[in-house]
């Protein structure tokens, strides 16, 4: 590292739906006094008006050159923005959808697309332009670097420490393909963290050294993350290292594409059966106001203050009386599409039907199947239960992401564990209460810089899964039979940030100056394979397929279509991306092998 | 911007109610004289607050009280501001004579819950005195009269004693966006094709 000054840690959420940014000041921090700040990012909130939020919409815009005045976009360091994004992308995009990008996050982690080619929206009409998923993610990470600078002309944004947060379900493409957007949005000193670990740091700091009261050692915290778009479950063990806590992450859960925003359709479309029944015509554009009433409506009924809240439904004229659409959501209602759809009461043992991984084929985002999130999680438990048990018992429990700010939902999904636990016996797990659950990523990111320099407790991490490489069998050909694959386990779990794995031990034949294609594996129960390992067979729950790797050998010094013996290795970079390398049998060479970004 | 006094615009009109309204609330004796007019008796209204003439009373210090004119633009911001979230020029326009309280119910549930979003995340308010209203309270000698009125019975000196009918509205903190340099405050609400 160069000499330059670092007085702070910028921890950024990406999130689906919103990104935040929390910043610690490290020159004005000791022990568990710690300055850290939310980031009010300036954004424009309408044509010509420019605010300062706390969070940026994870919305982009791409204007007709006529739609908006001249200069109206103008941003402090940006009088002409090609993108619009945040507040103002998600209110123009609510009256023209076909310009509007929304989930990029979930775009940028599907590996049925290009994520590199520009395919958003979806639905734009030809002729229009359209943005990739990385482009979109980077927009927004530049538009946070520069709202920083903005506000930190003595801290150049460049010359910081920045974690940014991933969800810990994202495979090590997504991983790429998100560093890739923060390297291009001008992001230098870069670090991955998965979000759910965040929220734990940013319980930790919360509790201003009394975790240490609260978690004993053999304790398993259950992070489960609902956010807009997304949920994500994780575990975190409490363990003794040198005599004090420690805490490790010792699983983490499937890429659930479930979230807040399911649920409030849910209530929409609930909404509007209710009105054609009652014989009302109801429009496209008055169901998007209905899904904006149903937000504000579930909050208010899943706090327990009324039994029913009126939605109405404005005119778009200018008169407002009589022309508005009227019904009203009732708590049982609520109860029925998010509780009983979204947090249904079941037991440990039912599963989804399907795993959310599958139907990749589709042009829409792979949402998850079974919008039972308990299901999800009774799924996850399972498989990370001990030898002889049914499922892992968490003892401890931390909520993070909007949804489970709503009581109601907290209380069913403690609720559910509870009844988990009791019918095996186990102790009830207790609940770890944290603050700010919209910002508490994005907290917890920056509290992860001062942890690591040595100011609290850090959590051991590493590879979430472990990575295997598929490897044709040579048998002779079966009509309508592809050759039977072995995978090779390349890198282990848990190998950590700036480590390298050893080779695997078997040889690859690689043909210089040709492109060849292997399928790729990951493994969130198989922790304790090594590298090398060989699996002849294995069950869906054990081996997930991700998107396949490909190596390209520069011919250099040896002639096209030689084939060269390599061995495949694998680290982990200081960012906290996975490179695999083709390494040949002689010379100190390595060739990089890459993570294929598009499903054939 | 320059109001006609005999004729006023739409603009100069909206500048003019909101004078009124302010200074009804701020001035008793305004209020009398405004509901006078409006019961059409009236004796003729005090000229509206930006005209920059001195108050009619007959002041016999020789130097003029100065009054400034209210900036104009950051009014029309707010009311922009109300009318995107919750639609509060709408609803005020509307002639609501000819609807039933139901109807007109449900627009002010949109009306409300959009301006109070939009006041809650502008305007910090507290109420001036923190006291149950219903409460006896004494006011010292040398009580700031502009955020203390006083109703009733006023006689003798102070300390006075007496009941809070209002605890007041202070604005602790206000902020409303940045505009950019061609924006136009008076599009209050732009018109809308759909194509």
């Amino acid at each position: 590292m160069s000499e330059r000054e670092v007085n702070y840690t910028i921890g950024v959420d990406l999130g689906t739906t919103h990104c935040a940014v929390a910043a610690v000041d490290h020159d004005l921090s000791e022990g568990e006094e710690i300055a850290l700040e939310v980031l009010r990012v300036p954004q424009s909130v309408a044509p010509g008006e420019v605010e300062a939020r706390d969070l940026l919409p994870s919305f982009l815009y791409l204007p007709h050159d006529q739609e908006l005045p001249a200069g109206s976009t103008a941003l402090p360091w940006n009088p002409t923005p090609a993108h619009l994004v945040g507040e103002l992308a998600r209110r123009l995009g609510a009256g023209s959808p076909t310009r509007l990008v929304s989930s990029a996050k979930s775009w940028l982690s599907h590996p049925g697309v290009d994520r590199r080619g520009a395919i958003l929206p979806v639905d734009a009409p030809e002729g229009e332009r359209r943005i990739s998923p990385v482009d979109a993610s980077m927009q927004y990470l530049a538009h946070l670097r520069e709202a920083w600078d903005q506000s930190h002309p003595e801290a150049p944004f460049a010359q910081q420490e920045v974690v940014l947060t991933v969800p810990a379900s994202f495979d090590p493409a997504a991983r790429e393909l998100t560093a890739e957007a923060a390297a291009q949005a001008g992001y230098q000193h870069l670090t991955l963290l998965e979000e759910p670990q965040a929220a734990l740091y940013s319980w930790v700091h919360s509790t201003e050294g009394g975790w240490r009261e609260t978690l004993q050692v053999g304790d398993t915290i259950l992070v489960v993350d609902v956010g807009g778009g997304t949920t994500d479950f994780s575990l975190i063990a409490v363990t003794e290292e040198d005599g004090s806590l420690a805490l490790e992450r010792i699983a983490v859960g499937d890429h659930i594409l479930l979230g807040g925003d399911n649920m409030d359709l849910a209530l929409a479309y609930t909404v509007k059966a209710k009105l054609e029944g009652e014989g009302k015509n109801v429009e496209d554009w008055q169901v998007r106001g209905i899904v904006q009433g149903c937000r504000q409506a579930k909050e208010a009924l899943l706090a327990g203050e009324t039994e029913a809240v009126p939605i109405v439904v404005p005119s778009r004229g200018s008169k407002l009386i009589g022309g508005s659409l009227r019904t009203e959501l009732t708590r049982a209602e609520v109860e029925a599409v998010v509780l009983n759809g979204f947090f249904p009461e079941v037991g440990v043992d039912e599963h989804p039907a399907r795993r959310s991984r599958t139907a990749l084929t589709q042009l829409g985002l792979p949402y998850a199947q079974d919008a039972g999130i308990t299901r999800h999680l009774a799924s996850f438990l399972s498989r990370q239960a001990p030898e002889g048990a049914r499922f892992r018992h968490p003892s401890a429990l931390l909520w993070n992401g909007g949804v489970l700010k709503a009581p109601a939902i907290a209380e069913r999904l403690q609720g559910v564990v509870s009844s988990w636990l009791a019918a095996d016996g186990g102790e009830p797990a207790r609940l770890l209460e944290g603050p700010d659950l919209d910002r508490a990523v994005a907290r917890g990111a920056s509290y992860y810089g001062y942890a690591r320099r040595g100011g609290g407790v850090r959590i051991r991490g590493g590879l979430a899964q472990a990575y295997y490489v598929g490897v044709e069998t040579a048998q002779p050909a079966v009509p309508g039979l592809a050759p039977p694959v072995h995978a090779i386990c390349v890198a282990p779990f848990g190998l950590e940030e700036g480590h390298e794995a050893e080779p695997v031990p078997q040889e690859l034949g690689l043909v210089v100056g040709e492109p060849v294609r292997f399928r790729f594996f990951g493994s969130s129960v198989r922790r304790d394979d090594a590298v090398g390992t060989l699996l002849q067979r294995w069950s869906d729950e054990e081996l997930v397929e991700l998107g396949a790797i490909e190596a390209n050998l520069p011919a250099g010094d040896r002639r096209a279509g030689e084939i060269v013996p390599v061995r495949l290795g694998a680290r982990v970079t200081e960012v906290g991306t996975l490179v695999l390398e083709a390494r040949p049998r002689e010379g100190d060479q390595r060739w990089n092998v890459e993570l294929s970004l598009r499903e054939d | 911007m320059t109001d006609e006094l005999d004729r006023p615009s739409f603009f100069a009109r909206i500048a003019i109610a909101f004078g009124a309204f302010f200074r009804a609330l701020g001035s008793a004796e305004y209020a009398a004289g405004a509901r006078a007019l409006a019961s059409g008796n009236a004796p003729a209204l005090p000229a509206p607050a930006p005209e920059p003439e001195p108050e009619p009373e007959p002041e016999p210090e020789p130097p003029k009280p100065k009054l400034e004119r209210a900036p104009t633009a950051s009014a029309l911001q707010l009311l922009a501001l109300f009318q995107r979230e919750g639609r509060f020029v709408d609803f005020l326009r509307e002639d609501v004579s000819g609807f039933g309280d139901a109807d007109i119910g449900a627009a002010a549930r949109v009306v409300h819950e959009g301006c109070r979003k939009a006041l809650d995340e502008h305007v910090d308010l507290e109420p001036v005195r923190s006291e149950e209203e219903g409460a006896r309270v004494t006011l010292p000698k040398g009580f700031d009269a502009q955020a203390i009125r006083l109703t009733g019975n006023v006689v003798g000196e102070a300390p006075f004693t007496g009941t809070l009918q209002h605890g007041g509205w202070r604005a602790t903190r206000i902020e409303l966006p940045s505009l950019t340099e061609e924006h136009d405050v008076h599009v209050v609400a732009p018109a809308e094709v759909e194509l």
